[in-house]
């Protein structure tokens, strides 16, 4: 044998022995936890945005268990699985956690990314897991007759519509002012995109706006044309859904064609500081939708960072990344979770819930002003009560935001949506859905 | 009208950036034959590494020097543990290697700088000054420039220099350039380096629009309808394409676009690259394969 076949043989022996020390530890069980499979993008374009989110979630968690000794004594188990932002790996991700791992059960799955929440759309439903985005989810999933296990819960994009509309509207001094203004929407194109078009028509026949749609190409790295279209247009405002490097590009071509910055309104996934940033001084007045406002002022991130940052025991490993957009919002997702292992906890005992368990739960949550009071959590959610009827939540709010060169201000207070503008559109299409499957939905009073 | 002519002239702008890209694929397939893959991850690397040594005080030509190093020494360490021991395999085998490059370096790249967004100032403003009714971005002539001049640095380069000559020969026909003693491996590490130092450039000027950020690894499918359109072996080839393609994908958003009720620019680029290819299958100024039967 070779020196170069020993070298080899002995790294392989190595590595099996590593391997089998190594599996008793990886079989550890895990009976009487609760899992949290949490679906990660630490690679690939948009894993930029995932680090601090992923932080916020993970930190809020441990924050949990190490800080209040679990959720009424039930330690979260969290087992990362890495999608890379990619449906396919995504689903498997999902069929490694749904049935729990190592006797930590399943109560929901986050899968953090809008495609791979309508992929799981059929199988959620078939294995009856409780599927949960929050900002992110489908609109038509609100009525949850005939969506039982899909929860949109928080915002929703024709919610975002009709919120920039009222923004504006009080910008030119009322809704009657409306008329004659051009909005023009500059839209990713693909599902999540386009999902603003249908309700900006119907906001434009409403109002008498002039609805100017304007779509970009994935990934967006160059918008020249479509901001020379908008400018020939004469638009007044310009509503901004960009994902990733769309937006600074937007922001930068918008500048280059002389459309002012504090003229344009980026939606929930432009409204970053990395979205901001990179703009440099082009992005100074840029405004954007915001449900997860950014901050350290709060009660609940001021105790992250005394009990978790400040003791190193952050997943955070650049701290400037603190109380950003993005680690904020991971901290309200977290919440949303723990406040419903509560829920379910105070009917079926405090204990792991079953997945069925966790439907319910979601289905019954309601995190009013009192408990966001309790969390810590003023200013950073709006209350949030679901219903069998509605698994987004009844109250649907966001605020406006400001980038100033090198932070985020907050310009406005919560804006409510109106939920009954489009209730019966979207009823009617998830009826429409429910016709097309062979789906009998459910009475609210079986909830 | 000003409007058409505005919007093909941003095309145009658009396009040589596109060929700027395309370039650093030309030069490695000129010598090699191999379509390689990892381009647009040495886009990213470059522009990392860039950024990162700006943001921590490096002056920016002392920062420019230590990258377009690394770049070399990138280069030289893909000859000796990718290329060279796949030296006389067929061209999918080392289109496969450079596939597997491209996560590597992609990976790596990561893995040690990080995967925050970077803003990148490279001194220019990019803001439209109007030329009689027309708005033309200072940040888009002074990049075209730049391209033009690179451009005309690698032509000479190849076409007056030893190494040039030695290239071309390469491209001809490897077999019969190494019987008259030339090197393989160090055409290889000179053309891998001068990649690099293309990507390098590439990667400011895209950095600099869409901040430094793993997007510009993408930059490769941009590359590709530039490069059937252009030919893959020839450097005037990719400035061409790149002009086609920059300059047909903004006419069709803005034109056709709206019949269609979407975006057109990400198909129409392969729509065009399709149509060359059933007229022209080696592309504008690609070398034509000529086989004895």
């Amino acid at each position: 044998m070779s020196m170069l076949s020993k070298t080899i043989a002995l790294a392989t022996g190595a590595l099996i022995v590593a391997a089998t020390l190594n599996a008793p530890v990886q079989a550890q069980d895990a009976t009487g936890q609760q899992l949290y499979p949490l679906f990660t993008y630490r690679t690939g374009p948009y894993a930029p945005s995932f680090i601090p989110f992923g932080a916020g979630n993970i930190d809020y968690l441990r924050y949990v268990n190490e800080v209040e000794g679990g959720v009424n004594g039930v330690k979260i188990l969290v087992q990362e699985c890495e999608t890379a932002y990619t449906i396919e790996r995504g689903i498997e991700c999902y069929e490694r956690y749904k049935n729990g791992f190592n006797g930590a059960l399943t109560a929901a799955v986050y899968p953090h990314s809008s495609g791979l929440d309508v992929a799981l759309t059929d199988k959620a439903r078939a294995d009856k897991i409780p599927i949960v985005s929050p900002g992110g989810g489908q609109n038509i999933a609100t009525d949850g007759r005939v969506f039982p296990y899909q929860f949109p819960l928080i915002f929703d994009y024709w919610s975002e519509a009709q919120i920039i509309v009222d923004y504006i509207a009080q910008q030119v001094g009322g809704y009657e002012k409306l008329k004659g203004v051009k909005i023009a929407t500059l839209y990713h194109d693909s599902g999540y995109g386009r999902d603003t078009i249908e309700p900006l028509g119907i906001l434009s026949k409403k109002y008498g706006f002039e609805d100017i749609q304007i779509p970009v190409p994935h990934p967006g790295e160059q918008q020249q044309a479509q901001w020379q279209q908008i400018r020939r247009a004469g638009a007044d405002w310009v509503f901004l859904r960009g994902w990733g490097v769309m937006t600074p590009v937007a922001i930068k071509t918008a500048a280059r064609v002389g459309f002012p910055a504090d003229r344009i309104i980026g939606d929930i996934w432009s409204g970053s500081e990395d979205d901001a940033r990179p703009a440099g001084v082009a992005a100074k007045g840029y405004l954007a939708v915001s449900v997860f406002p950014p901050g350290t002022d709060y009660g609940i991130i001021k105790t992250l960072k005394e009990k978790i940052v400040d003791q190193g025991k952050s997943d955070l490993k650049d701290n400037s990344k603190f109380g950003t957009v993005y680690y904020n919002y991971g901290v309200i997702e977290a919440i949303t979770f723990v406040e419903a292992l509560r829920t379910g906890q105070q009917k079926f005992g405090n204990r792991p819930l079953t997945a069925e368990e966790g439907q319910w739960a979601l289905e019954n949550l309601n995190i009013d002003q009192k408990r966001i009071i309790e969390l810590g959590a003023e200013g950073l959610i709006s209350p949030l009560k679901t219903t069998i009827d509605n698994h987004k939540g009844e109250t649907i709010a966001a605020k406006i935001i400001q980038w100033n060169g090198e932070s985020w201000n907050t310009r406005t207070d919560w804006i409510k949506a109106d939920s009954t503008l489009f209730a019966d559109v979207i009823k009617a299409k998830a009826a429409a859905y429910a016709a097309e499957k062979g789906i009998t939905p459910r009475e609210a009073a079986s909830n | 009208m000003a409007y058409f002519f505005e919007t093909l002239i941003a095309g145009l702008f658009a396009g040589l950036m596109y060929g700027l890209v395309a370039i650093g694929f030309v030069l490695i397939y000129k010598a090699s034959g191999v379509f390689n893959f990892a381009q647009g991850a040495m886009v990213f690397l470059a522009a990392l590494v860039f950024v990162t040594l700006v943001e921590h005080g490096i002056h920016f030509w002392v920062a420019f020097a230590a990258t377009s190093a690394l770049m070399v020494l990138t280069a030289v360490a893909i000859e000796a543990l990718v290329l060279r021991p796949l030296r006389n395999r067929d061209p999918l085998t080392l289109f496969m290697a450079t596939l597997g490059l491209s996560f590597v370096i992609d990976g790596a790249t990561q893995f040690f700088l990080g995967t925050d967004v970077h803003m990148l100032d490279v001194g220019i403003d990019d803001i439209a000054d109007d030329y009689g009714g027309l708005f033309i971005s200072r940040f888009d002539i002074i990049a075209s420039l730049i391209v033009i001049a690179l451009v005309a640095v690698l032509a000479i380069v190849f076409s007056k220099t030893r190494m040039g000559v030695s290239l071309r020969a390469v491209a001809d026909d490897t077999l019969a350039a190494q019987s008259i003693g030339i090197r393989l491996p160090v055409i290889w590490r000179i053309v891998w380096s001068v990649a690099g130092i293309v990507a390098l450039v590439a990667g400011l000027l895209w950095g600099a629009r869409q901040g430094v950020q793993y997007s510009l690894s993408l930059v490769t499918l941009k590359a590709l309808p530039v490069l059937i359109i252009g030919g893959f072996s020839s450097i005037p080839g990719a400035i061409t394409g790149g002009l086609f393609v920059g300059a047909g994908e903004a006419l069709a958003d803005i034109y056709l676009g709206p019949l269609v009720g979407g975006s057109v620019s990400t198909w129409f680029a392969y729509i065009l690259a399709v149509a060359f290819l059933l007229v022209r299958p080696a592309g504008l100024f690609g070398d034509r394969d000529i086989e004895r039967v």
